[in-house]
């Protein structure tokens, strides 16, 4: 066992003591702390992994209730529009029907006024014959003798005629 | 708190000096620095003090198997004086003796024999071991018993470690493929080397990470290792170079055998310098104190050793670090799987 000479004896007592030692550690020490650490890394890998997953999702929950949000601004836009040309559209017809409407009844009571007119005027005819026949009669009845009294009479026929 | 530790050390030095026993002082130029070689060398006994003529010692057993008389045991103090407590070539036992320089021999040179004894090394191996069981086995207690919370105790100041040599060394090294298998390994390398330097540097401690027997022993494992685990691609490098011209391969093919064996011994070598160089400086500055019987020589020596401790502190997780590390490499190297070539 000189210093830089490997005595036998004590390579025989490391080398046991190493295996021993290698086992052991190896055994009850090593693994349960490498497998306690890679689980350990492991779940705080997942963690951030889910968080991740849950921060994304979030994120698209909020685009898609945006989206929604924007889709029912645009539908009742649309619905307003919609309503408002429907309701305009309705008193454009009314007006128009109500103008034709008016139009008509004008026309009618033109029609009728008119008829009635020729009516009247064709009555008065009648009636204006009929009363110069009666003065031609009375005046025939008679005698044209006297030109005053001819005259008087015709006032006074004139005066008894009641245009009625 | 380290100021005041050092000037505390500095005057206990100093006190030492000042009482220390002039006779002792007074030896020859021999003993004065004579004990560094056997404290960083292995030994039969495990000597801690001498406190006027009262030895404390702890006497190891000596375990000697030979093919004509079997196992033998025997205690270190069978060998020795009873009187003066050393060794030596007249105080023989059982056909064997231990020289003054710690050497067991057998009496009659032409026997052969193999010597298991329980040596100071061997000792201090069993003391490492235990700290390296209680550290481990406690901070694995932890885990099973929290599995999923933050590490605690002495899981705690394991962990950060643990994560370092599984993820800077055997990963990067090795590959993600198969860096898994060879991860306890490098764990228990870098652990038993780094606790065993850290003890080593411990006053009174053995010197077993610096002694060649045990770098030896972990190269070996290493060596054996990287080539059992070697696949198609490693062994076609050493044997037939790819791209290399026939006439080439004669040169190349002994210096990648040769290259085999050089990466442990480079391994053996590193670490048993490192650690009994620094082991050597420390004892070399201590020395200084006897050999010059001034007290100022003995405040700086006294600062000196303080100095190269935090630095030993510093080289012996390092040493282990690197030793770790080449064996990864070495590993990745044999079991790295090459898509082109």
């Amino acid at each position: 066992m000189g210093l830089i000479t490997p005595g036998l004896g004590l390579i025989f007592w490391s080398a046991l003591g190493f295996l021993i030692v290698l086992f052991l550690l190896t055994k009850y020490a090593w693994k349960p702390i490498l497998a306690a650490l890679d689980e350990r890394e492991k779940s705080i890998d997942d963690a951030l992994k889910s968080a991740e997953i849950a921060r994304n999702e979030m994120s698209n929950l909020k685009a898609e209730n945006e989206r929604i949000i924007h889709e029912a601004k645009i539908e009742r836009d649309s619905m307003l529009l919609k309503a408002s040309e429907a309701a305009k559209q309705m008193i454009d017809e009314a007006k128009e029907k109500a103008h034709q409407e008016g139009a008509k009844m004008i026309e009618n009571a033109k029609a009728t006024i008119e008829t009635e007119k020729l009516a009247a005027i064709e009555d008065i005819k009648v009636q204006v014959g009929i009363l110069s026949l009666a003065v031609a009669e009375k005046l025939l009845k008679r005698n044209f003798s006297e030109d005053a009294a001819q005259q008087k009479l015709v006032e006074e026929l004139v005066k008894d005629i009641k245009l009625n | 708190m380290a100021r005041k530790f050092l000037c505390l050390s500095i005057l206990l030095s100093i006190f030492w000096l000042g009482f220390s026993n002039p006779v002792q002082a007074a030896g020859d130029g021999e003993s004065k620095t004579g004990f560094i070689l056997p404290h960083v060398m292995d030994n039969y006994e495990w000597h801690f003090a001498t406190i006027g003529h009262t030895h404390v010692t702890l006497h190891l057993p000596v375990i000697i198997y030979s093919p004509d008389q079997g196992l033998e045991f025997f205690l270190s103090s069978n060998f020795q004086n009873h009187e003066t407590h050393k060794f030596g070539k007249d105080y023989g036992v059982g056909g064997y003796y231990i020289d003054e320089n710690y050497k067991l021999f057998a009496a009659d040179p032409s026997r052969t024999f193999i010597d298991f004894s329980i040596t100071k090394n061997v000792s201090m191996m069993f003391i490492i071991i235990a700290v390296l069981l209680f550290l481990m086995l406690n901070s694995a207690k932890f885990y099973r018993k929290n599995p999923g919370s933050a590490p605690k105790g002495i899981a705690s100041f394991i962990e950060p470690i643990v994560i370092f040599v599984r993820d800077e060394i055997a990963l990067p090294n090795i590959g993600h493929k198969k860096y898994r298998k060879f991860t306890p390994y490098l764990l228990t390398l870098f652990f038993f080397i780094w606790v065993g330097n850290i003890l080593g540097l411990f006053p009174e401690a053995a010197n077993f990470t610096g002694n060649i027997a045990l770098t030896f022993t972990l190269a070996i494992f290493t060596f054996v290792i990287t080539n059992v685990n070697g696949n198609k691609d490693y062994w076609k490098h050493v044997f037939a170079t790819p791209g290399v011209p026939v006439p080439l391969l004669l040169i190349i093919v002994p210096v990648e055998i040769i290259g085999l064996f050089t990466k442990p011994f480079a391994l053996m070598v590193r670490l048993f310098v490192a650690i009994t160089a620094g082991h050597i400086v420390i004892l070399s500055f201590i020395a200084l104190i006897f050999v010059f019987e001034s007290m100022a020589v003995g405040v700086a020596s006294t600062i000196m050793v303080v100095f190269i401790n935090f630095i030993e502190i510093l080289v012996a997780t390092i040493q282990a670090y690197v030793f770790t590390l080449f064996s990864a490499m070495y590993i990745g190297l044999a079991v790295a799987e090459h898509d082109h070539h």
